[in-house]
């Protein structure tokens, strides 16, 4: 028999439905009506955040960190307004987080009641769809469809807006969850086009030196085995976009890190050198490939991309396939298959290209990995912090960061094991992001460890939700890179020559130690590579298992980000590339 | 460069409004706007003229494509097709002019469909070109309002816009 729900229980039905097991939730008088059928259902658990923003993070950190997507309940007016940063954080890196408001009008028009605002209206740009609820007989329909357009295709935020009228009713209705999706104007491509894909395969064999550039979306895509096993079958060169870090594992020998502004200088001499690029699942982002015009000058364009929107953009293709990176990569590596020269790993194709790479390794080495000799050795370098942090946990961990010195440092330094592991807010870099992505990611991941890297300008931006962490004991470790100077803007005032740029800043800094321990955490204070040792040693010791850590790195103020492209450079003119 | 847009989408709150929003961000002018509900009254049609260089109506087009609530998307520039837009004038039409405006109107194949003593309201039907002659034979001085429907497109012979895969 068909079940009879009113109105707030047929949205939670739906969701668990939909196999959501948390909500990330900021009351307010427009979703209150939500939180009795909430709290009488066993199948989700909801977090109680402190910011409709750190809602969003959260829901995001959770989204990346599984491919699951993230759920978030938001009140109306401000309680909604909030939470577009953290949607247009997930709409710039394509992760599926569903955001559910609640509506305070009585009915569907924008009036003046308290804490009325047109969220639609507002969100509209930065989402992949949203949805007003017409009535309550349509929750489980729109619930569907709001979930498989999240996470289909090309991923990204969806707003649901309920008007509190429909959940103050206590008319029931039959609860009808549609069997399959229906929408007429909504098809991803489920596959690459046979004959586009066999070509990709020949040229790569006809070229020289050739060169995968992998993207966010071979790990939003799921790609990352079927990568892997294509690039060893061919002993195909991967370098990486931020996004795109820990598609493959960074110590394979395939692996040449990130390219672009702050990339290393291997993987930006390999995009100059290249006659051939097969782009996966990236937007090919100006911080990747800054002039278009002089980006990999001599190469050939494969682009895989399951949005035909991000094909050409910048680039021009001249081989598209328009369709998911797995469903490609996994055709390639059945056509390679078939090939008789193909049918086991070789470590000897493309020979001097290989050599050519490895000339670059051995020549930038000193400069490139370790640009610590320039700092002041009283202090600890942000280098030194990633390499402790390392050795520590060898690529295991799960990394949220913010935006700033802190998160170049790691994406350049920090090999990560697999995918999903590496959470950061590249498109939109939105500094605050850092901590409530972490709370996420451990909601998803209890048993995982999850280190936050942060800097004190960023971790400032979000920190209310050092009480969410401290509710839910989440035993994240926060390392808060502190330069006391905004070192990215920083050192952006030295290249350009404004001075003062910082006034009174750096002497605004809090105490972040007693800052942390008032809202119960344990907080310690590095100030030398001593300390550091000893820091990150406790934090992830079986006495703090259970603790969330935070540690106040004090780092050089005087660091530079290295290396670090001009401004305007070229990645084909490999004399700027360096330092 | 002349960009003519045929779009189906769906005749639902707010779709319109993400259609449009797209122009606006990419810092694009919409030039004329036409829409209203097809044979099936659940989806719109709405022929859109812009101009705009081929790279950025490319652009423009992939995301339209994006959208949810979006069918099917057609650059008419690129196909046969013919385009018809509706526009009503309100004329001065005083002592011997009278004649020589309802002249100009017959050539024109208008209709005057109001009549005072001393205007004329007239209904003229065609390519945007030929509403634009009208507008200066008749001269600015006499023209007191104009209204315009924006241009309508449909391609030539039998290949239809409706609902199947997305694009041309």
């Amino acid at each position: 028999m068909t079940p009879m729900l009113t109105a707030d229980e047929m949205l939670v039905r739906a969701l668990v439905d939909q196999g959501i097991e948390h909500i990330f939730w900021h009351p307010g008088g427009a979703n209150f009506p939500y939180h009795r059928a909430l709290s009488n259902c066993e199948e989700i658990a909801l977090v109680l955040v402190r910011h409709a923003l750190g809602a969003c993070h959260m829901a995001d950190g959770y989204a990346r960190a599984t491919g699951c997507p993230g759920v978030v309940m938001l009140t109306s007016g401000s309680g909604a307004t909030n939470s577009i940063t953290g949607i247009a954080n997930a709409y710039m890196d394509s992760v599926p987080i569903i955001v559910i408001c609640g509506r305070d009008s009585t009915g569907h028009s924008v009036s003046t009641q308290l804490d009325e605002t047109d969220m639609i209206g507002i969100s509209r740009p930065v989402v992949k769809h949203s949805y007003v609820l017409p009535s309550a007989m349509d929750i489980p329909r729109i619930v569907r469809e709001a979930v498989f357009v999240a996470t289909s295709g090309r991923p990204g935020p969806v707003v649901i807006d309920v008007p509190r009228s429909a959940y103050e009713s206590k008319d029931k209705y039959e609860y009808v969850m549609p069997e399959t999706v229906s929408l007429r104007g909504y098809r991803p491509a489920e596959s690459g086009h046979a004959g586009q894909i066999k070509k990709a395969l020949d040229a790569l064999l006809q070229s020289a030196r050739p060169l995968i550039y992998a993207g966010g979306g071979v790990i939003q895509g799921k790609a990352s085995s079927e990568l892997l096993t294509f690039a060893e079958r061919l002993n195909l060169p991967v370098a990486t976009s931020l996004m795109g870090l820990g598609a493959i594992p960074g110590s394979n020998r395939l692996c040449l890190g990130m390219l672009g502004l702050h990339g290393s200088c291997i993987a930006n001499n390999a995009i100059a050198h290249t006659d051939l690029v097969l782009a996966l699942g990236t937007r090919f982002d100006e911080r990747a490939i800054n002039d278009p015009e002089t980006f990999c000058p001599q190469a050939r364009v494969i682009h895989v991309d399951i949005d035909p929107s991000s094909i050409s953009k910048t680039i021009t293709a001249d081989l598209p396939i328009v369709g998911p990176v797995k469903e490609v990569l996994s055709i390639l590596n059945q056509l390679a298959c078939d090939k008789q020269e193909l049918q086991s790993k070789r470590n000897d194709r493309y020979v001097s290209w290989w050599e050519q790479i490895e000339g670059w390794w051995h020549k930038l080495s000193g400069d490139e990995h370790d640009n610590r000799t320039e700092s002041n050795s009283e202090h600890i370098h942000p280098q030194d912090v990633v390499q402790v942090l390392y050795e520590e946990t060898q690529g295991e961990v799960f990394i949220t960061t913010d935006v700033g010195q802190h998160q170049i440092f790691f994406a350049q330094g920090y090999k990560f094991s697999s995918s999903r592991r590496w959470v950061t807010p590249g498109g939109l870099g939105t500094m605050g992001f850092g901590l409530p992505a972490a709370l996420g990611v451990q909601f998803a991941v209890p048993q995982g460890t999850v280190v936050c890297i942060t800097g004190e300008s960023s971790f400032l931006v979000n920190l209310q939700e050092l009480s969410t962490c401290a509710q839910y004991d989440l035993p994240i470790k926060v390392f808060c890179f502190n330069n006391g100077t905004l070192g990215m803007v920083n050192q952006w005032n030295q290249i350009h020559g404004w001075e003062n740029g910082l006034l009174g800043y750096p002497e605004s800094m809090p105490d972040f130690v007693q800052l942390v321990e008032a809202f119960g955490h344990r907080a310690l204070r590095a100030s030398t590579r001593d300390e550091l040792k000893q820091a990150v040693s406790l934090a992830f010791s079986q006495e703090c298992k259970n603790q969330t850590v935070f540690v106040d790195v004090r780092v050089d103020p005087n660091v530079r980000l290295l290396p670090r492209q001009e401004s305007g450079f070229s990645t084909s003119d490999s004399s700027s590339v360096g330092h | 460069m002349k960009q003519l847009l045929a779009i189906l989408f769906e005749n639902e709150v707010g779709a319109l409004a993400r259609v449009l929003g797209l122009f606006a961000q990419r810092n694009v002018n919409i030039e004329s706007l036409s829409v209203a509900p097809t044979e099936d009254t659940t989806m719109s049609r709405l022929t859109l003229l812009t101009v705009s260089d081929a790279q950025t109506i490319e652009q423009i087009t992939k995301h339209l494509n994006r959208l949810v609530g979006v069918v099917k998307v057609v650059n008419l520039v690129h196909v046969e097709h013919v385009e018809r837009e509706l526009m009503l004038v309100k004329v001065c039409a005083e002592g011997e002019e009278r004649q020589e405006i309802k002249r100009t109107c017959d050539i024109f194949r208008g209709q005057i469909v109001d009549v005072t003593t001393n205007t004329y309201t007239v209904q003229l039907v065609g390519p945007t070109a030929k509403l634009l002659g009208f507008l200066e034979t008749i001269g600015r001085a006499h023209i007191l309002e104009v209204v315009r429907s924006g241009t309508c497109g449909i391609t030539r012979g039998a290949r239809a816009l409706s609902v199947g895969s997305k694009g041309a």
